[in-house]
């Protein structure tokens, strides 16, 4: 016990005294927390439109003030015919564009159908089905009040109302969706790099050579190691946690000791990834390239920025190795919805017979090699 | 327990890497208080030997005892009875001397009063009490150099093993380094060094010389002379080396 609070202590005094590392430990979370909340979005807020009217009508302007009207459009430029607002495009000036065609109100008023042209760059498929879907909901609103009043007769212009309403983020916000899987990011990239070098850069140095002579036992030399970025990573998580709750008033309505709880088991699932690298690697270099590939993998399979849901069947499937995932997952359960314990039980213990195999697994190697 | 006079016994030691013999039946014994040279180029074998005798590797056969302990059953006992010292330089530079003494001190399991008397004692011995919070990597590499020396002594092993700990040093400071060498051996603890100078192995008491995974001699440095009708160690070496390249 007394050798671990020596390792201990060393591993403290090495990694405050590291000026490469504080920062690495206390300003970049915040950065990260601060940039990666706010520029993460899946909402598109300003499409550049261009307009083409060809019928320069009272109906016409009305939708395009409609446009102009919304948040999510900006009108950049009217053009004359489809050829010049299509060199918007071409060129990258513009995201989507709408043609009026002659004759637009006077189809309106003979009550004879009307159409209209709507483009949109579609270089990348997601933002442009939003883009779309926004158009068409300006649309299909400027439709419905045509219906009004063109027929007065007709009061009811959906036949059946929907009323929706969103749970656990009311307002869609984006921030209340994503800080929680960005704090999860945080801590695991902290544990996994921190850890995985840790061992390397003894072995780069020599001095692991020293400490295999003395009679430091393996496993006080891991918990020796290990402890220290576990407590790292924990400071780390109620650090982003704060930061989330009072800078960002992202709610938290499960319960704190409950979230650590989790977080306690995580990080011995990520520490164990990083005593494992840190046994494949000779090199610091090595370390990094290796913990950037396997952390690259796990955050994009995480679901952070894409459902899980929408994955293939054999990428789901893969996902159930993925650590961060769980965290996430569970972590968005905590925060967002206050769910208990048994709400995510299963998942909980997935966590931690992969801790108990991660760890032993890595040990057993460690044992091999050093 | 009784401290037996002779503190390593190693009897038959054969080391195989597959079908590589890197210790081929090794014979020798090491007495306490003595400094014993164990030679030999590159590749003869050292380096496998010394990891054997420190508790590192098990041998494939044979019967070897470091400060009273079996090499395959007490490695850890051993570890805790020896200090060791490698050519790589082995403490930590980011942290202070006597941070690293402390580190040391601790994990052989010093009290803490004993870890702030010793590291008093070692600096005093070297007289660099007044670097004693300044970070390793500010000081010069002799100065390094013996402090490492004095952190593998610390507590107080019955044999030190130095695995070429002057490499890199300049002649002064080699010799100073010697000095403490000695002091230390007077003191009762057993000295096992390799080195590749020749000048230091004349200031060994005894000598091994290590070719191709066998011990070819081992003698004091003057009968070794006397022996092989050399006038310096350094002569001797290259003979015993050569005479085995010739007959390969």
């Amino acid at each position: 016990m007394r050798t671990i609070l020596f390792i201990l202590q060393k591993e403290f005094r090495q990694l405050f005294r590291d000026k490469t590392m504080l920062p690495i430990i206390f300003i970049i979370p915040v950065f990260q927390l601060v940039i990666l909340s706010f520029t993460a979005t899946f909402e598109i807020k300003h499409t550049r439109l261009v307009v083409v009217d060809q019928d320069r009508s009272a109906e016409s302007r009305e939708l395009i003030s409609r446009f102009k009207g919304s948040a999510f459009y900006i009108v950049t430029a009217q053009a004359e015919t489809y050829q010049q607002a299509a060199e918007f495009l071409k060129n990258g000036d513009a995201d989507q564009l709408i043609v009026i065609p002659e004759n637009f109100e006077r189809n309106i008023i003979n009550h004879t159908s009307t159409d209209l042209l709507l483009v949109t760059d579609a270089i990348n498929g997601s933002a442009a089905s939003l883009m779309s879907a926004y158009a068409m909901a300006i649309i299909n609103n400027f439709n419905q009040y045509l219906i009004v009043e063109q027929m007065p007769s007709v009061t009811h212009t959906e036949p059946i109302g929907i009323e929706s309403s969103y749970w656990y983020n009311p307002r869609l916000n984006y921030l209340t969706y994503m800080v929680p899987g960005i704090l999860v990011l945080l801590v695991t990239i902290i544990a996994m790099f921190l850890s995985g070098m840790n061992v390397v850069k003894e072995k780069e140095l020599g001095t692991i050579e020293q400490i295999n002579v003395t009679p430091i036992l393996k496993y006080q030399f891991i918990i020796g190691k290990l402890l220290p970025f576990w407590m790292v990573a924990m400071f780390e998580l109620l650090f982003g946690l704060a930061i989330a709750r009072f800078l960002f008033q992202v709610p938290f309505l499960g319960s704190l000791p409950l979230l650590l709880g989790v977080a306690a088991v995580y990080l011995l699932v990520v520490l164990g990834f990083g005593l494992f690298v840190s046994t494949v690697a000779d090199t610091m270099q090595q370390s990094m390239f290796i913990s950037w590939f396997l952390l690259v993998v796990f955050i994009l399979m995480s679901g952070l920025f894409t459902p899980v849901e929408s994955m293939p069947d054999w990428a789901q499937y893969l996902n159930k190795l993925n650590p961060v995932s769980y965290f996430i997952k569970i972590n968005r359960m905590i925060m967002l919805k206050g769910s208990g314990f048994s709400d995510f039980s299963n998942l909980f213990y997935t966590l931690v017979v992969y801790a108990a195999a991660v760890l032993s697994l890595s040990v057993w190697r460690y044992k091999k090699v050093a | 327990m009784t401290k037996a006079d002779t503190v390593i016994v190693v009897k038959d030691l054969v080391k195989k890497f597959g079908s590589f013999v890197a210790n081929d039946h090794l014979n020798f014994e090491v007495k306490r208080g003595e400094i014993f040279g164990f030679l030999g180029a590159n590749g003869a074998g050292k380096t496998t030997a010394i990891k054997i005798l420190c508790g590192l590797q098990s041998p494939t056969s044979g019967d070897i005892k470091v400060a009273g302990f079996n090499v395959y059953t007490q490695t850890n006992k051993i570890k805790q009875h020896i200090g060791y010292m490698s050519q790589k330089f082995s403490l930590y530079e980011d942290l202070t001397v006597s941070e690293n003494f402390r580190f040391y001190g601790g994990i052989y399991g010093l009290s803490n009063k004993l870890i702030r008397e010793r590291t008093k004692t070692l600096l005093q011995r070297l007289d660099l009490e007044h670097a004693a919070n300044k970070v390793l990597r500010d000081i010069p590499l002799g100065w390094k150099q013996k402090l490492a020396f004095s952190v593998a002594v610390m507590h107080n092993p019955e044999v030190v093993f130095l695995d070429e700990p002057t490499g890199g040093v300049d002649p002064i400071t080699r010799r100073q380094f010697w000095e403490l060498i000695y002091e230390e051996a007077n003191r009762g603890t057993t000295i096992f060094v390799t080195t590749h100078y020749m000048d230091e192995a004349e200031y060994c008491q005894r000598v091994s010389i290590m070719v191709d995974g066998r011990i070819e001699a081992l003698d004091s440095p003057k009968k070794l002379k006397e022996t092989y009708q050399a006038a310096s160690m350094n002569e001797v070496f290259i003979r015993l080396a050569r005479a085995q390249k010739n007959t390969e």
